[in-house]
């Protein structure tokens, strides 16, 4: 069973939605006590740093993802779900949980592509990833050309141990972070076709072997 | 590199497709789920979907065909017919459509574009354009004019100014429909849609007259579009999705190949 998050940040059902289809049991859940029971916790998040901080504080729900990070529990979040778990949002200039040091900053409106057309903001569509760590349990057996769908205006600007693939949009950007256990990925693997799928259901895998968790 | 989209168009009416769809073992099916799931599998980038009825009483059933391709599909899609208010959009949205699709309810009422934007984020809002050559006059210097209900009301609006203020309203995203080359099968309009691309900063989508896979080439590459809308020449098996994204991808379009 995967908890997945609700604190009001909009694609909760379709994460939902790709894990149903992947066969994944799963509870979107503001109760702490019940995400804390799963084996693995998704933050979803479509929306603004600001407002998904206020409410996960009002909830109380960041102190359920930092004491996650800190035992250790399998923790994957999406878009500005990935996002929250660095320190610091230029949006709405926002903490974020710290639990992965870096910023979030704002795609400049002047960047231009590879090719020398303008690259607008938001970065919308689908786009590969360059792996710099291809050990990580997410990227089992997926092909290293594969493509994933991004919409988001600030990208995440770790330290670069943590960074496991980049991606390019006007410059490189970091599309997954963290380390074995604690992930972010900035693309939507609910809405990333096969690839996405099967990212979620190695974080799925991962969480079942996870030693950490005492079943 | 952010690759250039296929995006299959499919017209809903009454929560079946209005033509039936061809696929490779001869087989029509009306299923607007089984089309999208095929086209899903298939390597479609995005798939749209136009409710030709919209009327009030049919809308239910729409919906619920919304709801079940977005449990059948796992790359983004849209909705577009019949969406004139937030309510409309929010119902689309809840179903579990990531994009709207507005046309001439923006036209008549621009609102729309910046209360979505503002209310969703411009990613989720595209305005749709259908648009008519005619002759340049000092209201129509660009010599495209918008149109609504099907081509059918001239509204004397300028193709290019409808552009820039749909951008700054908040669209996301265009997606330009030749009337003139719709249903032509002879490609798409391409001065008009580098015209638009030239015009604006967000993503343009190239619709109508798509009758072979060179006529996308064409759009993503002197037409400037970052998308291209195809519905026909896949709907009736003259052409695969993988076969024209394989037709791209020979001639150097950053394309996404599925796997």
């Amino acid at each position: 069973m995967l908890g997945i998050v609700d604190y009001g940040a909009g694609n909760q059902t379709s994460v939902r939605r790709a894990l149903d289809a992947l066969g994944i049991t799963s509870t979107i859940s503001h109760d702490a006590e019940k995400l804390w029971s799963c084996q693995g916790i998704i933050v979803p998040g479509v929306g603004a740093a600001g407002q998904a901080m206020q409410q996960l504080r009002g909830t109380g729900l960041d102190g359920l993802l930092k004491d996650a990070a800190k035992q250790g529990r399998p923790v994957l979040g999406i878009c500005l779900g990935c996002q929250i778990l660095l320190d610091y949002s230029e949006e709405n200039d926002t903490d974020l949980l710290g639990l992965i040091h870096g910023q979030c900053r704002r795609f400049a409106s002047d960047l231009t592509e590879e090719d020398g057309r303008p690259a607008p903001v938001p970065h919308m569509g689908w786009n590969t990833l360059h792996i710099q760590q291809k050990d990580c349990s997410l990227l089992k057996g997926l092909p290293s050309e594969a493509f994933f769908y991004f919409v988001h205006s600030y990208y995440i600007d770790p330290e670069s141990p943590q960074i496991i693939a980049q991606s390019y949009y006007g410059h490189p950007f970091t599309a997954i972070v963290g380390h074995e256990g604690l992930w972010g990925v900035q693309f939507h693997p609910e809405k990333s076709g096969r690839p996405g799928l099967q990212l979620l259901k190695n974080f799925y895998t991962f969480c079942q072997e996870d030693k950490n968790h005492a079943q | 590199m952010l690759s250039k989209r296929v995006i299959v168009c499919l017209d809903v009416r009454n929560g079946r497709l209005t033509k039936g769809i061809k696929f490779a073992g001869n087989q029509d099916i009306g299923d607007p789920v089984e089309s999208a799931r095929r086209y899903y599998e298939e390597g479609a980038d995005e798939i749209v979907f136009y409710d030709i009825t919209a009327s009030a009483e049919q809308r239910g059933i729409f919906l619920d065909v919304v709801s079940r391709v977005a449990q059948a599909i796992f790359i983004p899609f849209s909705v577009g017919g019949g969406i004139a208010c937030l309510d409309d959009m929010h119902a689309v949205l809840d179903a579990g459509a990531e994009k709207i699709s507005i046309n001439s309810a923006a036209v008549k009422n621009p609102r729309l574009i910046s209360e979505g934007a503002r209310e969703f984020g411009s990613q989720a809002i595209v305005v749709g354009m259908d648009v008519l050559a005619v002759e340049k006059t000092a209201d129509i210097p660009s010599g495209y004019e918008i149109v609504i209900h099907g081509g059918r009301l001239h509204t004397g609006l300028d193709a290019l100014a409808w552009a820039k203020q749909c951008q700054d309203l908040g669209a996301g995203e265009l997606c330009i429909n030749s009337i003139d080359a719709d249903g032509t099968k002879d490609g798409y309009e391409l001065t008009l849609t580098a015209a638009i691309c030239a015009h604006v900063t967000i993503p343009v989508i190239a619709s109508g007259g798509a009758g072979c896979p060179a006529h996308l080439l064409d759009a993503l590459t002197r037409g400037q579009a970052q998308a291209a809308l195809i519905a026909s020449i896949v709907h009736y098996g003259q052409y695969s999705i993988a076969e024209c994204k394989q037709y791209l991808a020979d001639h150097g379009v950053c394309v996404r190949q599925t796997w």
